[in-house]
């Protein structure tokens, strides 16, 4: 929703959050359902109702538990039940300095101010423990922000006696944690209070009249970033940024100024700031943000223009480049179809608003950011959290190399006529194992994120698979494939639980940039190898049909299973038994010991 | 306030922010509607009305009065006379 996107009008959204909310729940999308405990040192109940907003226009519906005010140690170091019984799919934890009782004192000696520190950071880190041993979930710790005041004025910062030095040293500890602990996140309230003004944010009219840290105007910046993380965690990141060319990456009209003329570069103010735009773009390309162009252009002309020698983003930087005339919405899904990835998982940026405008009521569920003026790109970019990196695998880095690989193919298909061969060619060799914690935030991603292929779309998260993993009960198998263009990384996961003889498969996922390669034949092959080793003699196979996965509404069919039931919402039952012979799939690919 | 609006002007424009806040298009506040009148009103909705009413007539709040504003005559006098 447009009022949502950043950079939004606080006060409005403050203001009309009831309509915004009614009109949200109205729009009747399937959206993840999570559970989500808000656990505070101040009052939080704005901050859960605006929160509620960004996450439903993030396609997540909270249900939320709320600490009593300044509760949030004692609920989770004495166990409140009702806490217990609400089972989190993810705790947030809303303090502020506010909430700091060891704080140094003029008088102290540097040793008990050291002493206060540690305690301070030993009681959050008790808790955060005891979080992990009683829910077993991701876990978001606000960091500190500044004080609002410098007793000592400038010397507050660098003296150990300074209330600034010593929450500047506790954020220290606190990042150091997050450095050694999985699933524990940093909101960072000490860059949006910068942000939004200390004094604003630490307004002690909100504090004494009601409470409320930060004051209520800030509500809805903090929200919004902590909905950007939350999202972030469940695989709702963008995937891909598709640029528009003049104006957007440099300044002019590359077709009617010419190469020469277009503005790029260290020679003029207005090239530098397109210049350090582009670096930003190349940043995220490293982070693994796939770079696209769609863009007005003859093709020649967008290339001369990226070709510049000093132009940061060169024309292999993109794996798409779209310059032609037709509409840029055409584009758009023409650019997510070549990818292989849905509209949703793309950023459209363009400077023409007449552009933004048919974009957006063409393509509603691609983001198109009103991205102001060039020097405010890179910033409202930035802002908007499009690709908050809550976890970075080997895979985000690598990612560019990984579609490039997959574009070759495509040229390699086109060469044969008979498609085995073509997939032989590929010399494709596959690595199929147990869960292993290399790959668990892989694993994690690719169950929160694949739609398509996806028997029966359950979502995990880290914490789960981990505990699912180390459970003797359950069989579990994450497969990577690789090929001469290069190294997919892991591509499929299966697991599920085994009642007697019975195994059932709980999770059947594959990514799509290796659909038709016959992976899913390689993992049904090592699937019934390890089932027979438990002793199973019969598998179930369970397809529930989302909007997005109608692609394997037979998927067990292919695997010769027999169907055994299926309801009237369509979710279908199979059944396979393996006590007697059982024929391998896969012909194609090589496995991997 | 500076641009010396009449009290019932600044009762139409709170009565906007009165529904914007409480998502009712037909609400009608008085001069003498309190919170006992509104059954939407309780302590979020005062922290979002304040908020609203700093923003929409540029007034700023000290505790002391936020503490003792009852009626919305009580409210117009304040901002009357900021």
């Amino acid at each position: 929703m447009e009022i949502l996107h950043y950079p939004f009008d606080s006060q409005l959204i403050l203001r009309t959050k009831k309509k915004i909310r009614r009109e949200l729940l109205a729009e009747n999308t399937a959206r993840l359902k999570k559970k989500i405990a808000i656990l505070c040192g101040s009052t939080t109940a704005e901050i859960r109702v605006v929160l509620e907003l960004f996450l439903l226009d993030q396609g997540i519906e909270a249900e939320f538990y709320e600490s009593e005010y300044n509760n949030y140690w004692q609920d989770v170091m004495f166990g409140n039940p009702q806490l217990l019984d609400f089972q989190p799919d993810l705790i947030y934890i809303h303090t502020t300095s506010r909430n700091l009782s060891l704080l140094p004192k003029i008088t102290d000696y540097p040793e008990a101010i050291e002493q206060k520190l540690n305690e301070e950071f030993e009681r959050f880190q008790s808790m955060w423990e005891k979080i992990a041993e009683s829910f077993h979930c991701p876990v978001i710790q606000n960091n500190f922000e500044r004080p609002f005041f410098r007793l000592m004025g400038n010397r507050d910062i660098s003296d150990v006696h300074g209330r600034s030095n010593f929450v500047s040293r506790l954020n220290q500890k606190l990042y150091e944690y997050a450095q050694s602990h999985q699933n524990f996140y940093i909101n960072d309230i000490d860059f949006l209070s910068a942000c939004f003004g200390l004094e604003k944010w630490n307004d002690p009219f909100y504090w004494h009249m009601y409470k409320c840290a930060p004051a209520a105007p800030a509500v809805p910046e903090l929200a919004f970033n902590l909905a950007n993380i939350i999202k972030s965690i469940y695989g709702k990141n963008k995937k891909a940024l598709a640029l528009d060319l003049d104006n957007t990456l440099w300044g002019g009209v590359v077709g009617e100024d010419g190469p020469d003329k277009i503005e790029i570069g260290q020679e003029t103010a207005v090239g530098q700031v397109y210049s350090e735009f582009q670096s930003y773009l190349k940043d995220q390309q490293s982070l693994g943000v796939l770079l696209t162009i769609n863009s007005k252009n003859d093709m020649e002309n967008a290339l001369a223009g990226l070709n510049r020698p000093d132009s940061v983003l060169k024309p292999e930087d993109f794996l798409i480049i779209k310059a032609n005339w037709q509409n840029k919405d055409q584009n758009l899904k023409e650019i997510a179809e070549e990818l292989n990835i849905g509209t949703d998982a793309l950023v459209f940026v363009d400077d023409n608003p007449a552009e933004r405008h048919i974009v957006r009521s063409q393509v509603p569920d691609a983001a198109v950011p009103e991205i102001g003026e060039p020097q405010d790109y890179l910033i409202t970019l930035d802002r908007s959290g499009f690709f908050d990196v809550t976890g970075l695998s080997e895979d985000d880095l690598s990612r560019n190399e990984m579609y490039k690989a997959n574009i070759r193919r495509v040229h390699q298909q086109a060469a044969f006529t008979d498609y085995k061969e073509y997939l032989l060619s590929l010399e494709m060799k596959a690595e199929i194992k147990p869960f292993s914690s290399v790959y668990m935030a892989r694993i994690a991603q690719l169950t929160n994120k694949s739609n398509q292929f996806n028997l029966t779309t359950r979502r995990c998260t880290e914490a789960e698979l981990s505990q699912i993993a180390a459970d003797p009960g359950y069989i579990t198998l994450y497969g990577k494939l690789s090929d001469k263009f290069g190294d997919n990384g892991v591509v499929s996961v299966v697991f599920g639980h085994k009642e007697s003889d019975v195994f059932h498969i709980d999770l059947w996922l594959m990514s799509c940039r290796v659909l038709k390669r016959d992976m899913e034949f390689a993992m049904m092959d090592e699937l019934v190898r390890r089932c027979r080793a438990a002793g199973v003699k019969t598998i179930r196979g369970y397809y529930y049909p989302t909007k997005k996965n109608a692609m394997v509404k037979d998927f067990y069919g292919i695997l010769s299973f027999i169907k055994i039931d299926e309801n009237t919402d369509g979710s279908t039952i199979w059944k396979l038994d393996i006590s007697e012979a059982y024929e391998r799939k896969n012909t194609v690919i090589t496995i991997e010991e | 306030m500076k641009d010396n609006i009449s009290r019932e002007e600044i009762l139409r424009k709170l009565n906007s922010v009165f529904c914007d806040v409480f998502d009712d298009d037909t609400l009608v506040i008085t001069e003498n509607t309190t919170a006992d009148d509104i059954d939407d009103w309780d302590s979020l909705a005062q922290i979002t009305l304040i908020a609203a009413i700093e923003k929409e007539f540029g007034v700023r709040f000290d505790v002391k009065t936020a503490l003792t504003l009852k009626k919305i005559s009580e409210i117009i006098d304040f901002i009357e006379v900021w």
